[in-house]
């Protein structure tokens, strides 16, 4: 194809002008690829069922688990010299009851190795005010609150013997971004440098993250359902909020 | 010559006949006005502004055609427009509580909507924070509209005309809470009560002036409650417990700060309006406005958490009473209330 000296006359400064803009410590690339994540849940090392399944808490309290799903959202990439790369628009709503949901692709990210990653366990601030949304973040979803607007970052529901509630039930709905009960955590870790996140055009790796239910109950705080079996929001969302921000996610492998 | 008399009289009748069925579609009633967000010269910039929600008249008639339809809520008895009534300048006439599906008494006065679009926090307590999710409040709240978006979304997708009417709003057939939300929001943020005597006084308007009456009032208005009912919009938007009882049986503004000073405190109303607009307070306990003066002339308890201003009370004797009363209808925006454009039909 030919291309006009006119076309290229006028390419050439919107390029050179683009170039400007960029920063310092964004990483851009001119090659893009995609890599997948993997979340696989589990409960203190046991794989995930819902419903049937007996589990122990920290204070050795028996529980089954009904529903689980959280959002992850605002993944960050960096690389070993500092720089970073945002992924835009990245809200994910991963639920153990769709599977399909668990393995989500991340497109057009710029090649290269990637030693750290670090994503938002919720929704940021401002997308909780932000008005109608769709996709991941669309009401429809059951995870937007409308008594007090704003997203569950994460919801558990289940059953312990131990439980106070009516019918035994669990029911931990965490969310809220103001303080002092704010509930937005981010997760990092570093990749191990010797096998970093290599995203290349001829090969999309696979991140395979552990995700441990019970670190809703454990960490910081050991929690008796016997005390708290009910959260949505507030002080108890909180504590349960400061657990998992330690032991929700643990990064297992990468398949290069 | 007769051949082409039947081609022509036939191309007249397709015409008539796509015309005719045009004409079926009641609904779709595309305003002849083009729809316009305008800000009257004494308000400030809005909050809300249009930007990610492009303004169309197709946008705004598919908005309120959700906002009239009672077929949204679950027993199909009650729409938006049930418990805000423009008449009543969209709040709902005569009801202490909101009304809602099955014969359910909610716990609290149904707010008069207009002047949204500078709102930053709606309800009673301030729990939504954006006028777009706003609506989502009413559809799920099982004394309200007792549904969920995803029961509506069902419902619009399989009710003609919506689909058609979503097509010529956001050119797709496709039905999402999204635009939902977005096309209700064009109808409920062009909702602009400004033209009141009121604002004609203080815009200077074709001579507009008080009488003696109302202009003592104002006065005394600005001198005893301006400091909550801030002009332009009659409320500076903040949550405060003005000591209708020594404990609230409603907790008000806590239920969503988790603050214990915020118990019992509810956000500042408008006055605009307000001949139209009773009964008044968060639970409508007051049915005229007398009632609502002498609250704060010797009615005020000392409850826990009672705004500082109020703790005297505001005392006002009979004359001031009647002139701050005068000067309240003042702020009745009769164009506002009989504006064919917001009507039902």
């Amino acid at each position: 194809m030919k291309i006009s000296p006119y076309l290229l006359a006028l390419l050439c400064p919107i390029i050179l002008l683009l170039s400007c803009k960029k920063s310092d410590n964004t990483i851009t690339s001119n090659t893009k690829s995609s890599f997948t994540i993997e979340f696989e849940h589990q409960v203190n090392g046991a794989a995930l069922v819902l419903n049937t399944t007996n589990y122990k808490n920290a204070k050795g309290e028996d529980f089954k688990i009904n529903v689980f799903k959280y959002y992850v959202s605002n993944i960050k990439l960096s690389k070993a010299d500092g720089t970073t790369y945002l992924i835009p628009e990245s809200y994910f709503l991963i639920d153990e009851s769709k599977s399909s949901s668990k393995l989500i692709t991340i497109n057009d990210v710029p090649t290269g190795d990637y030693t750290k990653i670090e994503y938002t366990i919720g929704v940021d601030y401002a997308r909780n005010f932000a008005g109608a949304q769709t996709g991941a973040l669309d009401p429809i979803n059951g995870m937007f609150w409308t008594w007090n607007s704003g997203y569950i970052f994460v919801k558990l529901e289940g059953t312990s013997p131990q439980s106070l509630a009516a019918n035994n039930m669990l029911t931990f709905h965490i969310g809220g971004v103001i303080d002092p009960n704010n509930t937005i955590r981010t997760f990092s870790t570093e990749i191990n440098a010797a096998n970093p996140l290599r995203i290349r055009t001829d090969a999309k790796p696979d991140m395979h993250f552990i995700v441990n239910a019970a670190a809703l109950f454990t960490g910081k705080t050991d929690l008796s359902f016997a005390s708290l079996n009910f959260t949505m929001g507030g002080a108890n969302s909180v504590i349960v909020a400061n657990n998992y921000a330690k032991g929700l996610f643990r990064l297992d492998h990468i398949h290069n | 010559m007769l051949r082409k008399l039947t081609v022509f009289a036939m191309l007249f009748l397709s015409i008539a006949l796509m015309y005719a069925c045009s004409k079926n579609y009641d609904e779709i009633k595309l305003e002849e006005t083009k729809i316009s967000f305008a800000i009257p010269s004494n308000f400030p910039a809005s909050a809300y502004n249009f930007e990610n929600n492009k303004l169309t008249n197709a946008g705004f008639a598919l908005g309120k055609t959700l906002f009239y339809d009672a077929r949204l809520s679950a027993d199909k008895s009650v729409s938006c427009g049930s418990c805000h009534q423009q008449f009543a300048a969209f709040a709902n006439l005569d009801h202490k509580v909101s009304h809602g599906v099955n014969n359910c008494q909610g716990k609290r006065n149904a707010p008069p909507l207009f002047n949204l679009a500078w709102q930053k926090a709606f309800f009673w307590d301030g729990g939504v924070k954006n006028i777009e999710t706003s609506p989502l409040n009413a559809i799920t709240d099982a004394c309200e509209m007792g549904t969920d978006i995803e029961t509506v979304i069902s419902l619009l997708k399989h009710t003609n005309p919506y689909p058609e009417l979503f097509n010529q709003a956001f050119g797709s057939t496709e039905i999402n809470s999204q635009l939902v939300l977005k096309s209700i929001t064009q109808f409920m943020a062009v909702l602009v009560s400004g033209n009141s005597k009121y604002d004609k006084v203080i815009r200077e308007e074709n001579g507009v002036v008080f009488t003696s009456q109302e202009l003592a009032g104002y006065n005394l208005f600005k001198e005893k409650c301006a400091s909550c009912h801030a002009e332009p919009f009659f409320t500076d938007f903040s949550y405060r417990s003005n000591g209708l009882d020594l404990v609230s049986a409603d907790e008000g503004r806590s239920h969503i700060s988790g603050l214990k000073t915020d118990f019992g405190s509810f956000r500042v109303p408008t006055l605009r309006n307000i001949e139209y607009t009773a009964p008044y307070m968060h639970d409508g306990r007051f049915y005229s406005l007398d009632e609502v003066l002498e609250h704060y002339n010797l009615g005020v308890k000392a409850s826990a958490n009672l705004d500082a201003q109020l703790k005297n009370g505001i005392s006002l004797n009979t004359l001031e009473k009647e002139q701050i009363k005068a000067f309240l209808k003042t702020l009745t925006d009769n164009e506002f209330i009989k504006n064919t454009l917001y009507s039902e039909s």
